[in-house]
């Protein structure tokens, strides 16, 4: 039997200075941040944190009484390991209250180390279930772990009720549909991917052009949308580009541009015991890790206080869908029909 | 250098599945990987099944290996997945981590390419838990794999892919559903259609990606054909071929006539058009570019 949590850390995003302010100011219990290069999965230009930052922003956080994560959660190659062994050196020097690993190489070399510094498993080391838990945990000592967003409901209850550490799980944002950590379509088509470079369909890659059949997206070269005038125009992520699979109609082949929202389940998720509830979106403004952080905040207030009458309320999915992708949200495979 | 028959990516019916291991057993292969390692609903053949085909290739003198589930989350494919580990009989390839807490100090195992193996840290850890082989990731290339080799545990082989469409993602959701606009609760389980899986086409009609139920695939094989003599250079032990339906006999027979360098590797890319339908490969993953480039230097087409 799970305890109920009545104090779910919610972990929000901080892509910059101000963006961990924002969170900080707004209600976020923890804030999640990497260093600027690509040693995390968020290696964005002008995103992220060097030293002297991330050492503000952990004094910011310190001084209110949130705790920094810092994610180092890309999966090194043996010509540049020392970058992310230098960033290990970095966290421990800091004193982040925890550090966000995928790679088994890395987390064994952490945990001979710095025996001292607490590690997360990153949804990018792919654990959907309570034996991969098991292993990083007996291995490598792990305290938590962030679930991909491949799991059902009722999947989720199961890792919670037999996993031997902390559960995280996304609560808001850009939803990824393929299992985390396990995908190289962006490497496939660009050379990049978020397991060697820290980025999925990098802006460097990406081509816009107007034709007379529309606005169109290229990555690499590769037509990944055309927009009619009317249409918004979105990102070019690969898997959320309109392809062709039968016949000539193209359609959204893997996933529609949408944003995961867990407001409308919040009090099963409570209930069954989450230690957190993580914000995507390092690479979004301080003004959305504004807007999310206090709906967040105020939804998980209300459900903690009293799960059985929380109802999430319209402002709240109004305001959260006005800074989701294509203005829309979904359950993902939280929800059972998805699946 | 030894050649491998990687596991069968799609989901064929039961008779076409044990006809082609039947054939397997006589075509010049070393390593046989067997079982479902896409989706598990996918439950044509049973356990019993696969191992009554694993002792027929074992019989013929092939090495069998039982393949993971890649993707596992219910509880019903971490008990199959329990059964697989606890065989008793065949080595298993690990395909998720859970595999490899199952076999720790237990079973020795092949580290799958699903297994996030990128540095010799993790080579290491993967070594102490009890693996003999490793399989190197699909996104990784020839620097990198020279580096691992160097600096691999002793005991440790290496395992490449060299011939077969690229496994480049996994999902909850089924594609080949959505392609029908049907929920995957509701598949049907339609895929059983597609032998070689369902071309993904851009709106100018290039040929992206290859739809498998909840996997989605390179567009065009990966083929290093013309690589095998570098590979083998560098100390690899076992080169993979991926499964297709209709032509692996000819396509094993001359890999392993350029293994054995009774065939070069540029006669061996003039007879390829002959053999297969496929026109058009990729190999930027090894040379480290995009992975759907087809760098052919070496090889002209």
């Amino acid at each position: 039997m799970v305890a109920v949590n009545s104090n779910i850390e919610l972990v929000c995003p901080a892509g910059s200075l101000p963006a961990l302010r924002a969170a900080i100011d707004n209600g976020a219990d923890a804030v999640y941040l990497g260093f600027r290069d690509d040693t995390n999965a968020r290696n964005f230009p002008g995103l992220n944190f060097d030293t002297a930052e991330a050492r503000k922003g952990i004094d910011y956080a310190h001084d209110r009484g949130r705790k920094v994560l810092l994610a180092l959660n890309t999966y090194p190659q043996p010509q540049h390991f020392e970058r992310w062994t230098q960033a290990l050196a970095q966290a421990d020097s800091l004193g982040v209250d925890a550090v966000i690993l995928a790679d088994p190489g890395l987390m064994q070399y952490a945990t001979e180390q710095y025996p001292n510094l607490r590690l997360h498993l990153s949804v990018q080391g792919s654990a959907t279930n309570r034996h991969a838990i098991a292993f990083y945990h007996q291995h490598f000592n792990i305290q938590r772990v962030v679930l991909p967003r491949v799991l059902s409901l009722r999947q989720v209850k199961s890792v919670i009720e037999s996993s031997p550490v902390e559960v995280e799980v996304f609560g808001f944002g850009s939803l990824c549909v393929m299992v985390e950590g396990r995908c190289a379509l962006s490497s496939y088509v660009t050379g990049e991917s978020p397991n060697t470079c820290g980025v999925c369909s990098p802006a460097k890659a990406v081509r816009w052009e107007e034709t007379s059949q529309g606005r169109q997206s290229r990555l690499n070269g590769v037509l990944i949308d055309r927009y009619q005038k009317d249409e918004s125009a979105g990102y070019p992520t690969l898997c959320k580009g309109r392809f062709k699979v039968k016949g000539d109609t193209a359609f959204y082949a893997m996933e529609e541009p949408t944003s995961l929202n867990t407001l409308e389940i919040l009090p099963e998720l409570v209930k069954m015991g989450i230690a957190a509830i993580k914000i995507e979106g390092r690479q979004r403004s301080p003004a959305y890790v504004k807007r999310v952080t206090q709906v967040m905040r105020t939804a998980l207030n209300r459900c903690q206080q009293d799960p059985d009458s929380y109802t999430p309320a319209a402002d709240w999915v109004a305001a959260l869908d006005h800074v989701s992708e294509g203005r829309s949200h979904t359950l993902g495979a939280l929800h059972r029909p998805w699946q | 250098m030894k050649l491998s028959l990687g596991p069968l990516q799609y989901f064929w019916p039961k008779k076409k599945v044990t006809g082609f291991y039947k054939r397997a057993a006589d075509w010049p292969i070393d390593i046989v990987y067997l079982g479902e390692v896409v989706c598990a609903k996918r439950r044509e053949l049973k356990l019993d099944d696969w191992l009554q085909i694993a002792e027929h290739l074992n019989a013929a003198g092939k090495e069998v290996v039982l393949s993971t589930l890649i993707l596992i989350e219910a509880d019903s494919e971490l008990s199959q997945l329990q059964k697989i580990c606890d065989n008793g009989r065949y080595r298993v390839e690990a395909n998720d981590m859970s595999a490899v807490h199952l076999l720790d100090g237990k079973s020795r195992f092949v580290a799958g390419p699903h297994i996030n193996s990128y540095n010799a840290g993790t080579l290491n850890v993967l070594h102490s838990c009890g693996a003999v082989r490793w399989v190197m990731p699909f996104e990784l290339g020839q620097s990198t794999l020279q580096r691992l080799i160097t600096q691999k545990p002793d005991g440790l082989e290496t395992e490449v892919l060299v011939y077969g469409r690229l496994p480049l993602s996994f999902s909850a959701r089924c594609f080949t559903a959505r392609a029908d606009n049907v929920a995957k609760d509701q598949c049907e389980l339609r895929c059983i259609s597609d032998e070689n899986g369902l071309p993904l086409q851009t709106q100018e009609g290039e040929q992206l990606f290859t739809v498998n139920g909840v996997q989605v695939q390179s567009g065009v094989p990966c083929n290093l054909i013309g690589e095998i003599d570098t590979l083998m250079e560098m100390g690899v032990d076992v080169l993979r071929l991926s499964p297709e339906t209709g032509y692996m006999a000819g396509l094993v027979t001359l890999f392993r006539e350029v293994v054995d360098q009774q065939c070069s590797a540029a006669e061996a890319v003039a007879l390829l058009p002959k053999l297969i339908t496929e026109q058009k490969w990729c190999n930027g993953f090894w040379h480290e570019q995009p992975g759907m480039n087809w760098e052919h230097k070496l090889v002209q087409l």
